[in-house]
C-alpha cells in the first residue's frame, strides 16, 4: 500500500522532472537521490579539512533557520553547514514571537517570503508541518524556495537519517547483507522512521526494531521491520546498533515504569553489545542518556562512532544545502 | 400550490415504488401517485423525463453555522430536512433557543430543521438538559454532539430521564480517554506518518459501554457516525440480541479510508477518524445490510484557516450537504445496489430514527418533500466545481453523478 | 595560428611528452603538480612521472567554486578535493587537458587559495581550444585548435593507462 500511495500521489519532495526541489523526509526519496547526496557529501567532508572551511556554492543566499520546536544542538549544525558554504544565515526564533502572538504558521511564512530567502530549515513540533509548507509555497508560486525539514513532530529527521546511512556506509560500504537494529523509543522517533525509511531504500539485508510494546508503533511488519521485545535476541549478530534517545517525559511511568528498569532490558551494555558482531559500529542520534539507554563504557568505548556521525552531519547538511540550493 | 411532476422515474423506497409514475402535489402533501386526482389543475408542471422523483433527502446531521446560506446549500442538493446538532452558540439547552431556530428556519421557508437538543446543560456531561421542554419545543432527540461524557453515572441517569419519555438519545461511540490524544487512525498510514492513533478499541469499547447502559435504562439509542467493521460487527450482535439500538454512517466514511492522508492532507482529517480500507468495506456492507440504518452529511464548514494548519492542528471534518446525493449514488453503483435500496437510506430509514413517519417517502398524504435528480450525467470533483468544498478535498478528481433538477420542500417549489 | 580539427585526432601521448619538456627547465624542487578532474588528473599524473616530481600529485574539483552553480545547479558527481602537500608558499603547476572559456581554471584558483597562499600558480594545458571569456592564458601549452559550434574536445585513457583525444557533442539546446 505504501508504495501505491507514492506512486499515485506526487511526491511533494521532487520536482515535474524529479529534481530534489525541498527535503522532507527520507521516504519517497528515491535511491539515486540518496546516492548523489551521499557521494556529494564525501566530498564535503573534505572541505572541513581544510584551512579555509569554506566554499561559495551558497554565497549571496539566505538560509532561514525556522526552529518552531527549540533545538540548539541541531540549528546549530545547520547554521555551520550553511556557513561553510558561504550563506548567510537567519536564525528565527519563532517559537517564542510570532506564534506567541497568534500568527498563524502560513502567515509567517509568507513573511518570510517577502524577504528574499533562499531556503527555509523547518524544525516544527506537528508531523507534517514542512510538507504544508512546501504545497503553500507552490501554490503562491514560490518555487525558488527550498524547505528542508530539520525534524516534525514524531514523523522524519531526514538530514539525520542520511548522516545516519553516511555513517553506515563509511565503515560497512555495502547494505545488501548488514543486519541493522534500532533500539528504543520507536514510537515517538523521528529519527527512526527516517532511518528506516532509508534502509529499505538502500536494500539493508535485514531491519530490526527493539523495544516494549508501548513504544513500538503498530504496522512494523508492513515496513520490513522485524520486531523484537528482548534486546539479546535482536542484537544478535547484528552491523550496526542505533540507539535512540529516551526522552524524560516517557520515563514518567505512564508508557515506562522507570528509567532503570529500562536500562536493565533495553540499555546498551558491553555485554549485550558482545552479542551483536564483533566489528559491530553503535551510533546514537545524540543527545545521549548515559546509563539511561547507554552506557558510559560502550558510549565511549571503540565500537561507537557517535562523535564521527556528528561530523558526517555537517558535511551531509552541506550535501543537501548544495544540491537543493543548485534546483 | 398544486405542483405536477410527470415523466419521471419514481423511487419511493418506503412503498417499494421504483417506476414511471406521475406524482401530483396540493396543499404541502402528496396528493395522488400515477393519476392525477379529478379536476387537478397543476400551477406549476415538472417534467422530469430523464430523471429519477424520489423523497426529499433527509440528513441526520449537519452543523448550520450560518443558517440561510447552509440551508439554502441542503434544499439546492435536494435535502429537504436536516437535523442540526446541540453543538450550537449557544448550546441548545433553552426550549426558547430551539423554537427561534425552527421559527428562523420555516420564515426562510427552505430546508426543514428538525434539531437535536443537548442531552446535559451546556453539554457538559453533567446535569440534566430540560429534555421534556426541548422535546416540546422541536427536538426529535438529545445529543452530546462531539462532547465526550467522561462521567458514566451521569450519562447513566440521562439516558434513564430520556428513557422516562422515550425520547431517544444520539452519541458518538468513542471512549474520551482512548481517543483524546489522537489524530489520525491508528494504523499503517500513522505508524508510517508519525501521527498519534486513535485505536479501533474507542469505538467498540464506547459501544459496548452504550449498548450496555441502553439496556439497562431501556432508552432508545442512537449511534452517530461509526467508523469500524469491529463496531459495525457489535451493533449487529447487539441488534440480533433485540437491543433497540440504531446507528448511522458519513457519507465520506463509505468513500475514503486512511490512505487518503497522503502526505498530511489536512482535509482527510475527520472525526471520527477515517479508517483502513477493510473498515470501509465493512461500512458500506453493513450500510447495505442496513444494520446501518442511515448515511448523512456530518456536514461541517469552516474557514479555509481551519485545514491551512498541519494535520495535527487541523480543523475535523468537511462540508458535505453538496456531497450527500452523489456520494450515495456512488455506493450504489459501485457496490451494485438498486437506487431504491441506497435511497432509503437517506429517505425513509433517516425518517425512521427520528421517528417522523410523515417524512420520507411519497404515499398519499405524506409531506411533500420530493427531490428530482439526473441520475445519468457524470460530472468530475474539481476546486472549480466545488469552490465551497475547497481545494484539497480527498475526493478531487472523483467522477460523480447526481445533478439536482427541482426541489419541492413542503409542497413548495424551491 | 589555431588549426582546424585535423581528421585525425593527434597522439596524446606525444603531446604529453612534448608538453613535459616543455615544463622541465622551469620546475623547482618545491614544484608541487595539481591536476583538475578528471582530465587534467591524468595528465598530472603523467607529467609527474616524466618530470620525476618529488611531491605527490593534487586533485581538485571545481564543482563548488564553479560560475554556473545557478544555472546547472550542482553536478551530480562531485568528488573530494585531494591536496596532499602544504599549499602555503608554493610553487604551483595547475594542469588541465583543455582550456576553453577560462571559467574553469579561475574557480581552480579561488578553490587552491582556500588551501593557502601559493608563492606561484602557472597553468599547463594541452589543448587551448580558445574562444576565452577570463583574462586566463596558459604559460605551456602544446595544441591550439579550433572547433565548431557543439563540438567537444574530450581526453580518454585507456585501462593501460594511456591517453588519448576523442571527439564529443556538447549540444547546449
Amino acid at each position: 500500500m505504501a508504495e501505491m500511495l507514492t506512486q499515485s500521489r506526487l511526491n511533494p519532495q521532487l520536482d515535474a522532472e524529479g529534481k530534489l526541489q525541498h527535503l522532507l523526509s527520507t521516504e519517497g526519496l528515491p535511491l539515486p537521490v540518496i546516492t548523489q547526496i551521499l557521494d556529494t557529501a564525501e566530498s564535503f567532508l573534505e572541505v572541513s579539512d581544510r584551512d579555509v572551511k569554506k566554499v561559495p556554492l551558497l554565497r549571496g543566499k539566505s538560509v532561514f533557520n525556522l526552529f518552531f520546536e527549540n533545538s540548539t544542538r541541531t540549528r546549530t549544525t545547520f547554521e555551520i553547514a550553511a556557513k561553510r558554504l558561504s550563506a548567510d544565515v537567519i536564525n528565527l526564533d519563532v517559537s517564542r514571537s510570532s506564534t506567541a502572538k497568534g500568527e498563524t504558521l502560513l502567515d509567517t511564512i509568507d513573511n518570510l517570503c517577502s524577504m528574499h530567502a533562499d531556503m527555509f530549515v523547518v524544525r516544527h513540533a506537528t508531523s507534517g508541518a514542512p510538507f504544508l509548507i512546501a504545497e503553500h509555497l507552490k501554490r503562491i508560486g514560490r518555487d525558488d524556495i527550498h524547505v528542508v525539514n530539520a525534524g516534525d513532530g514524531r514523523h522524519a529527521h531526514p538530514t539525520q537519517g542520511l548522516l545516519d546511512m553516511y555513517t553506515i556506509r563509511h565503515y560497512k560500504k555495502d547494505f545488501a547483507n548488514l543486519r541493522v537494529a534500532i533500539v528504543g523509543d520507536i514510537l515517538h522517533s523521528r529519527v527512526a522512521r527516517s532511518d528506516l525509511h532509508a534502509l529499505r531504500t538502500l536494500g539493508c539485508g535485514e531491519i530490526r526494531a527493539i523495544a516494549p510494546k508501548t513504544l513500538l508503533p503498530g504496522y512494523l511488519e508492513q515496513l520490513g521491520v522485524k520486531v523484537f521485545h528482548d534486546m539479546n535476541e535482536g542484537l544478535r549478530d547484528c552491523d550496526v546498533v542505533i540507539m535512540l534517545r529516551l526522552q524524560n517525559e516517557r520515563m514518567n511511568g505512564a508508557l515506562l515504569p522507570s528509567a532503570g528498569e529500562y536500562f536493565k532490558r533495553y540499555g546498551l551494555t558491553p555485554e549485550k553489545l558482545a552479542l551483536a558482531k564483533p566489528d559491530a559500529i553503535v551510533m546514537h542520534p545524540g543527545p545521549m542518556n548515559r546509563g539511561v539507554e547507554i552506557d558510559s563504557s560502550v558510549a565511549d568505548g571503540p565500537q561507537a562512532v557517535i562523535l564521527n556521525q556528528v561530523t558526517f552531519g555537517i558535511a551531509v547538511r552541506m550535501a543537501v544545502m548544495g544540491i537543493l540550493a543548485g534546483n | 400550490m398544486n405542483i405536477s411532476i410527470k415523466n419521471g422515474r419514481l423511487i419511493d423506497p418506503k412503498n417499494g415504488i421504483d417506476t414511471r409514475q406521475d406524482l401530483f402535489i396540493a396543499d404541502g402533501r402528496i396528493a395522488a401517485v400515477g393519476q392525477a386526482p379529478a379536476g387537478f389543475v397543476p400551477e406549476r408542471e415538472i417534467d422530469a423525463a430523464g430523471y429519477v422523483v424520489c423523497p426529499g433527502l433527509i440528513d441526520l446531521s449537519a452543523r448550520l453555522p450560518s443558517l440561510e446560506a447552509e440551508l439554502a446549500c441542503a434544499a439546492a442538493n435536494g435535502i429537504t430536512t436536516v437535523v442540526c446538532p446541540p453543538d450550537t452558540r449557544p448550546v441548545l439547552d433553552e426550549p426558547s433557543l430551539v423554537e427561534r431556530l425552527i421559527q428562523r428556519a420555516e420564515a426562510l421557508g427552505l430546508a426543514r430543521v428538525l434539531p437535536l437538543g443537548a442531552l446535559t446543560k451546556g453539554l457538559q456531561g453533567q446535569t440534566l438538559a430540560s429534555m421534556a421542554g426541548l422535546a416540546s419545543a422541536g427536538c426529535v432527540a438529545f445529543s452530546q454532539a462531539s462532547q465526550p461524557v467522561t462521567d458514566l453515572q451521569s450519562l447513566y441517569r440521562a439516558m434513564q430521564y430520556a428513557a422516562t419519555y422515550d425520547f431517544a438519545v444520539w452519541l458518538r461511540p468513542q471512549d474520551y480517554q482512548l481517543a483524546k490524544d489522537g489524530v489520525a487512525h491508528d494504523g499503517e498510514m500513522a505508524a508510517r506518518l508519525g501521527l498519534a492513533g486513535i485505536p479501533v478499541a474507542a469505538e467498540t469499547v464506547a459501544i459496548a459501554t452504550l449498548i450496555e447502559l441502553a439496556k439497562s435504562t431501556g432508552v432508545r439509542l442512537h449511534l452517530m457516525r461509526l467508523s469500524s467493521a469491529a463496531g459495525v460487527a457489535m451493533v449487529r450482535e447487539a441488534k440480533a440480541r433485540g437491543v433497540a439500538v440504531s446507528c448511522d454512517v458519513a457519507a465520506h466514511h463509505l468513500h475514503l479510508a486512511e490512505e487518503d492522508i497522503g502526505y498530511f492532507n489536512a482535509q482527510a482529517r475527520f472525526d471520527p477518524p477515517l479508517r483502513s480500507v477493510a473498515d470501509r468495506a465493512a461500512l458500506r456492507f453493513g450500510l447495505a445490510e442496513g444494520v446501518i440504518q442511515a448515511v448523512c452529511s456530518d456536514h461541517t464548514p469552516m474557514e479555509a484557516d481551519g485545514k491551512q494548519v498541519p494535520f495535527g492542528e487541523a480543523e475535523v471534518g468537511a462540508r458535505g450537504l453538496e456531497l450527500l446525493l452523489p456520494l450515495v449514488l456512488a455506493w450504489a453503483r459501485e457496490d451494485g445496489l438498486s437506487l431504491g435500496t441506497a435511497l432509503a437510506r437517506v429517505t425513509s430509514d433517516a425518517a425512521a430514527v427520528i421517528g417522523r413517519s410523515d417524512l420520507g417517502h411519497l404515499a398519499v398524504g405524506a409531506v411533500a418533500d420530493v427531490c428530482v435528480f439526473d441520475a445519468e450525467t457524470e460530472w468530475t470533483i474539481t476546486p472549480d466545481a466545488f469552490t465551497s468544498v475547497g481545494r484539497n478535498s480527498p475526493l478531487a478528481g472523483r467522477t460523480m453523478s447526481g445533478r439536482i433538477q427541482a426541489v419541492v420542500a413542503g409542497g413548495r417549489l424551491l | 595560428m589555431p588549426e582546424a580539427i585535423p581528421t585525425q585526432l593527434p597522439d596524446a601521448e606525444l603531446q604529453l611528452a612534448s608538453l613535459a619538456e616543455q615544463l622541465r627547465p622551469h620546475l623547482t624542487p618545491d614544484t608541487a603538480l595539481v591536476g583538475i578532474y578528471s582530465g587534467g588528473a591524468w595528465v598530472a599524473e603523467r607529467l609527474k612521472q616524466l618530470l620525476d616530481i618529488r611531491e605527490e600529485v593534487g586533485q581538485i574539483d571545481v564543482s563548488f567554486y564553479r560560475d554556473d552553480f545557478a544555472e546547472k545547479g550542482l553536478h551530480p558527481q562531485v568528488r573530494p578535493s585531494h591536496i596532499p602537500f602544504e599549499v602555503e608558499g608554493r610553487p604551483l603547476i595547475l594542469v588541465d587537458d583543455v582550456l576553453y572559456t577560462g571559467r574553469t581554471t579561475r574557480a581552480a584558483i579561488n578553490e587552491l587559495f582556500d588551501y593557502g597562499r601559493p608563492a606561484r600558480v602557472e597553468l599547463a594545458v594541452l589543448a587551448d581550444r580558445g574562444e576565452r571569456e577570463l583574462p586566463i592564458e596558459p604559460g605551456y601549452c602544446v595544441w591550439e585548435v579550433d572547433l565548431e559550434e557543439g563540438e567537444e574536445l574530450i581526453l580518454g585513457r585507456e585501462e593501460s593507462g594511456r591517453l588519448f583525444w576523442k571527439m564529443g557533442r556538447n549540444d547546449r539546446g
